[in-house]
C-alpha cells in the first residue's frame, strides 16, 4: 500500500517535533527515515501509525485519508525499538495476540504462527518467554507479531538499535530478504547512516523536524542537497573560505567557485578518498604533516595537518598504503581531486549541483 | 595557564584598529567580553580588527569576537578582520554559520510575572491532563458496566492477591502497633482521673472511625499506588502501552480498571481486618496497664462504640481506594522518556495519593460533624 504524507506537523507545547513534512512511500518499497536523535523521525512514524495525533497535515494510506482512523483501523504493523513484547506471554501468545483480538479461529492462528515462526527462523521457540530469548530473537518475534495480522504497512522504529553489532548485521540482511519475500510496504527509522544505506531502497534524511533530502542511497551520498546531509552521511572534510577572484581560498588551498561574488563565505566539502596523499613532497602541490594513521580494517585513514593549521582526513586502500612507507610526523604532499561547494545551512537545497558542474568539479593537482 | 600565552586583551588604537591579543579561550575571555560590551565604537568609520595577536582561540572566543563584529556593524562601522589564523578563521565561520540557531536556542530570561504565568499555564495543562485521564477512566467504566464481559477477571484477581492478600501481614502488624500506642497514650491520662474504662471509647472510636482506614490507605498508597505508577510507567517506557494500542486495546480498560476495581474491593476488607487487630492491640494494653479485662473491654465496647463509627470508617475506604489507584495509574501514564522518570513519578504518586487521601478524610470529618454523625 502506498503511504503519502502531506504537510505533516506535530508540536509538543512550544517545541516543534515535525515541521511540515511531505513525502511518499511507494507500494512495496523499503524506505529508511534517517536522522540524528531528536530530528523527529520517530514522531513521523508514530504519526503515520496513529499513536500521535498530528497538529496539522494529512496522512494517506492507499489513497485514503486516515487522520481520523484509530490505530487498529489503519491496519499497520508496528515494531518498537525496545521490542515491547508482552513479558508474561510466550512467544506463541505474543505473536497470536493481535490475531486473538481479531477473533481468528484457533486453527487459522496455529497455522499462521507456524508459518511465521518458520519465516522468522524461530522454529521450536514458540513456548519460550521473551526473557529466555536473545536480543536478535526478540526482535524477530516483535516483527512476527507485527506481521501476523497481515498489515498493509510495516513500520519499524529503530528495529536494530538494541542489539549488538554482529547480530545487527545479520538482522539487516535478514530484513532485506524478508522484504523481498513479502514485499510489504515498509518504513523504518534509524540514526545509523550505514544501516539506512544498506537496507533501504530509498532514504529520507531528517534534521530538526524538517525533511532535508529524499533519494536513493547513492544520490544522498554523492549529491547531498544540504550541508547537513553532507555532514551527516559518510565522512566529509568541510572547510570554509572567502571567495576571491572566483576562487574559494582556504589557506593555501584554492577551489574554483565561478558565479559567486567576491567576499562571500562558502563551505567546501570533499570526501576523504578524494584527498590523495603521497610521501614524496614534490608529488602534489600542497604540503602537510602526517598527524595520525588509523587502521580501519578495510582501509587506512590518514590525518594530515596543513601549514595553516587545517586538519584533513584522507582515506587510502591497503595496497596503496603498503606501497608508501608513512611514519607519523613526516612531511607529505597532498591534493584534493574532487570537491563540492556546499549549500548554506538553512538555505535549503537551492544550489543544484552535479559532479562535473562548475561548482562541484575535479581539481587538477 | 601556559605562561607563554598572554592574558586576552583588546584595545582600540586611534579609533580605527581594534587590537586583539592573548588567549581568547573560555573562561579567560570573559574580561574581554566585558570590555567589548562597554566599548563605544567610532561612528560610521572603517574599522579593522587586528587579530594576529590572538594566540589561542576557541568557540567561546569566536562568539565574543563575532558578537563584537556584529555590534560594530550594527552601529554603522565598516569592519574587516585582519591576521586571523586560518584555523581560527574556520572556527569563526563555524560560529557565524550557526549564529542564528545559537541565538534562537538561548531562551530569553523570564521575569517574575512571566515565570508565574508560565507556571500557571503549566498547572492548567496538568490539570487538564488529569481531567482527561479521569474522563477516559469514567467512560471506560461506563463501557464496562454496559458489557461486563469485557472485564479482565484474571488481571483483577491478580491485583486483588498482590494488593490485598499480600498486604495483610504488614497492615495487621502496623494497626496492631497503632492500637498499642493509642492505648498507652490514653492510659497515662485516664489513670490520673481513675476513668480507666474509657480506654475502650478512646481506642474503639478513634481506630474504627479514623485511624484504621487511614493507616490502611497510607500503606496501600505506599505499596500499591507506587507499584501501579512503576508498572504502567515501565510499560510506557518499553512501549508496551503503544503496542497494546496498535492491537486496538485500550490501556485504560486493560490496566487501570482492573486495578481500581481490585483496590475498591481490597481496601475495605483490609480496613476491617485492621480494625480488628488495632482494637486487639488496645485491648492488650488496657488489660496490662489499666486492669481492664478482656471481658470488661468487650462488654463496654458493645455499648460505647456505635456501629456507625465502623461503617463510616469502612465507607471511606472505597473512596480512598479510588484515589490511590487513579493517582498511581495516572502518574504511570505521565512518565515520558527514561528510567529516572519512573522513579520520580513513583514518588509523586505516593505523595499525591497520601495528600489527597488525608484531604478527603478531613472533608469527611467536617461534613460528618455538621450532620452530627
Amino acid at each position: 500500500m502506498k503511504i503519502e504524507v502531506r504537510g505533516l506537523t506535530k508540536t509538543f507545547g512550544s517545541a516543534t517535533a515535525v515541521g511540515g513534512v511531505s513525502f511518499v512511500v511507494n507500494e512495496g518499497e523499503l524506505l529508511g527515515l534517517l536522522g540524528p536523535s531528536g530530528s523527529g523521525k520517530t514522531t513521523v512514524l508514530r504519526l503515520i501509525a496513529g499513536l500521535e495525533v498530528p497538529t496539522a497535515g494529512d496522512i494517506f494510506i492507499d489513497g485514503k485519508r486516515v487522520n481520523d482512523l484509530t490505530v487498529q483501523e489503519r491496519n499497520i504493523g508496528f515494531v518498537f525499538q525496545h521490542y515491547a513484547l508482552f513479558k508474561h506471554l510466550t512467544v506463541f501468545d505474543n505473536i497470536a495476540f493481535g490475531l486473538k483480538i481479531k477473533k481468528w479461529n484457533r486453527r487459522d492462528i496455529d497455522q499462521r504462527i507456524t508459518e511465521l515462526l518458520a519465516l522468522m527462523s524461530l522454529e521450536g521457540l514458540g513456548g519460550r518467554y521473551p526473557h529466555q530469548l536473545s536480543g536478535g530473537q526478540r526482535q524477530r518475534v516483535a516483527i512476527a507479531r507485527a506481521l501476523a495480522p497481515r498489515p498493509s504497512v510495516l513500520l519499524m522504529d529503530e528495529p536494530f538499535g538494541a542489539v549488538d553489532a554482529k547480530v545487527r548485521q545479520e538482522l539487516r540482511e535478514w530484513l532485506i530478504r524478508l522484504h523481498t519475500d513479502l514485499n510489504v510496504t515498509s518504513l523504518f527509522v534509524t540514526h545509523d547512516q550505514e544501516e539506512a544505506m544498506e537496507v533501504s531502497g530509498r532514504i529520507i534524511v531528517f534534521s530538526k523536524g524538517k525533511l532535508e533530502q529524499a533519494g536513493s542511497p547513492a544520490d544522498v551520498y554523492e549529491e547531498p542537497a544540504t550541508e547537513f546531509v553532507a555532514r551527516f552521511i559518510g565522512s566529509m572534510n568541510i572547510v570554509a573560505g572567502v571567495v576571491r577572484h572566483g576562487q574559494v581560498q582556504v589557506g593555501s588551498l584554492e577551489f574554483p567557485a565561478p558565479g559567486f561574488s567576491d567576499g562571500q563565505t562558502l563551505q567546501v566539502g570533499f570526501r576523504p578518498y578524494y584527498v590523495k596523499v603521497a610521501e614524496d613532497p614534490a608529488r602534489y602541490r600542497q604540503q602537510a604533516k602526517l598527524r595520525h594513521i588509523y587502521f580501519l580494517g578495510v582501509a587506512y585513514r590518514l590525518e594530515i595537518e596543513t601549514p595553516d593549521g587545517l586538519i584533513l582526513r584522507s582515506r587510502m586502500n591497503k595496497e596503496e598504503f603498503r606501497r608508501c612507507h608513512f611514519t607519523v610526523g613526516q612531511a607529505v604532499s597532498f591534493a584534493v581531486t574532487h570537491f563540492r561547494i556546499l549549500p548554506q545551512e538553512g538555505a535549503g537545497p537551492a544550489i543544484e549541483a552535479k559532479p562535473g558542474s562548475p561548482i562541484a568539479g575535479p581539481l587538477t593537482p | 595557564m601556559d605562561d607563554r600565552v598572554q592574558q586576552a586583551a583588546v584595545s582600540l588604537v586611534e579609533g580605527r584598529t581594534l587590537r586583539c591579543r592573548g588567549a581568547w579561550t573560555m573562561p579567560d575571555v570573559a574580561p574581554v567580553e566585558r570590555a567589548l560590551r562597554r566599548m563605544t565604537w567610532p561612528a560610521r568609520s572603517a574599522l579593522v580588527f587586528e587579530a594576529s595577536g590572538i594566540e589561542a582561540f576557541d568557540t567561546g572566543g569566536a562568539v565574543v569576537l563575532y558578537r563584537a563584529l556584529m555590534e560594530a556593524r550594527r552601529q554603522g562601522c565598516e569592519v574587516s578582520i585582519q591576521g586571523l589564523r586560518p584555523d581560527y578563521a574556520q572556527l569563526m565561520s563555524l560560529v557565524s554559520s550557526h549564529w542564528a540557531a545559537m541565538v534562537a536556542e538561548v531562551a530569553p530570561r523570564q521575569n517574575g510575572s512571566e515565570r508565574f504565568r508560565a507556571s500557571i499555564r503549566n498547572r492548567v495543562a496538568q490539570g487538564a491532563g488529569a481531567l482527561e485521564f479521569l474522563g477516559e477512566s469514567a467512560t471506560a467504566l461506563v463501557r464496562l458496566v454496559a458489557s461486563p464481559r469485557r472485564l479482565r477477571w484474571r488481571s483483577c484477581l491478580n491485583s486483588l492477591r498482590l494488593d490485598g492478600v499480600h498486604a495483610l501481614p504488614i497492615t495487621g502488624l502496623l494497626t496492631f502497633l497503632i492500637g498499642v500506642v493509642i492505648a498507652y497514650q490514653g492510659a497515662e491520662q485516664l489513670r490520673k482521673f481513675g476513668t480507666n474504662i474509657f480506654i475502650v471509647d478512646l481506642v474503639g472510636i478513634s481506630l474504627l472511625r479514623e485511624i484504621a482506614p487511614l493507616i490502611a490507605a497510607i500503606l496501600i498508597a505506599g505499596r500499591s499506588g507506587s507499584a501501579y505508577a512503576a508498572q504502567i510507567g515501565t510499560m510506557k517506557v518499553t512501549e508496551e502501552l503503544d503496542a497494546l494500542q496498535t492491537f486496538g486495546l485500550s490501556p485504560i480498560e486493560l490496566l487501570v480498571l482492573p486495578r481500581v476495581l481490585a483496590l475498591v474491593v481490597a481496601l475495605p476488607l483490609l480496613t476491617a481486618y485492621a480494625d480488628v487487630l488495632g482494637v486487639f492491640g488496645g485491648m492488650l494494653i488496657a488489660s496490662n496497664q489499666l486492669n481492664v479485662s478482656f471481658t470488661a473491654f468487650l462488654s463496654r465496647f458493645e455499648e460505647a462504640v456505635a456501629l456507625r463509627h465502623m461503617l463510616i470508617g469502612l465507607g471511606k475506604a472505597p473512596f480512598f481506594a479510588v484515589i490511590i489507584a487513579l493517582v498511581g495509574c495516572y502518574q504511570g501514564f505521565q512518565i515520558r522518556g527514561g528510567v529516572d522518570d519512573v522513579g520520580r513519578h513513583t514518588t509523586i504518586s505516593v505523595v499525591q495519593s497520601i495528600f489527597l487521601v488525608i484531604i478527603f478524610d478531613a472533608i469527611c470529618s467536617i461534613l460528618l460533624n455538621w450532620w452530627n454523625l
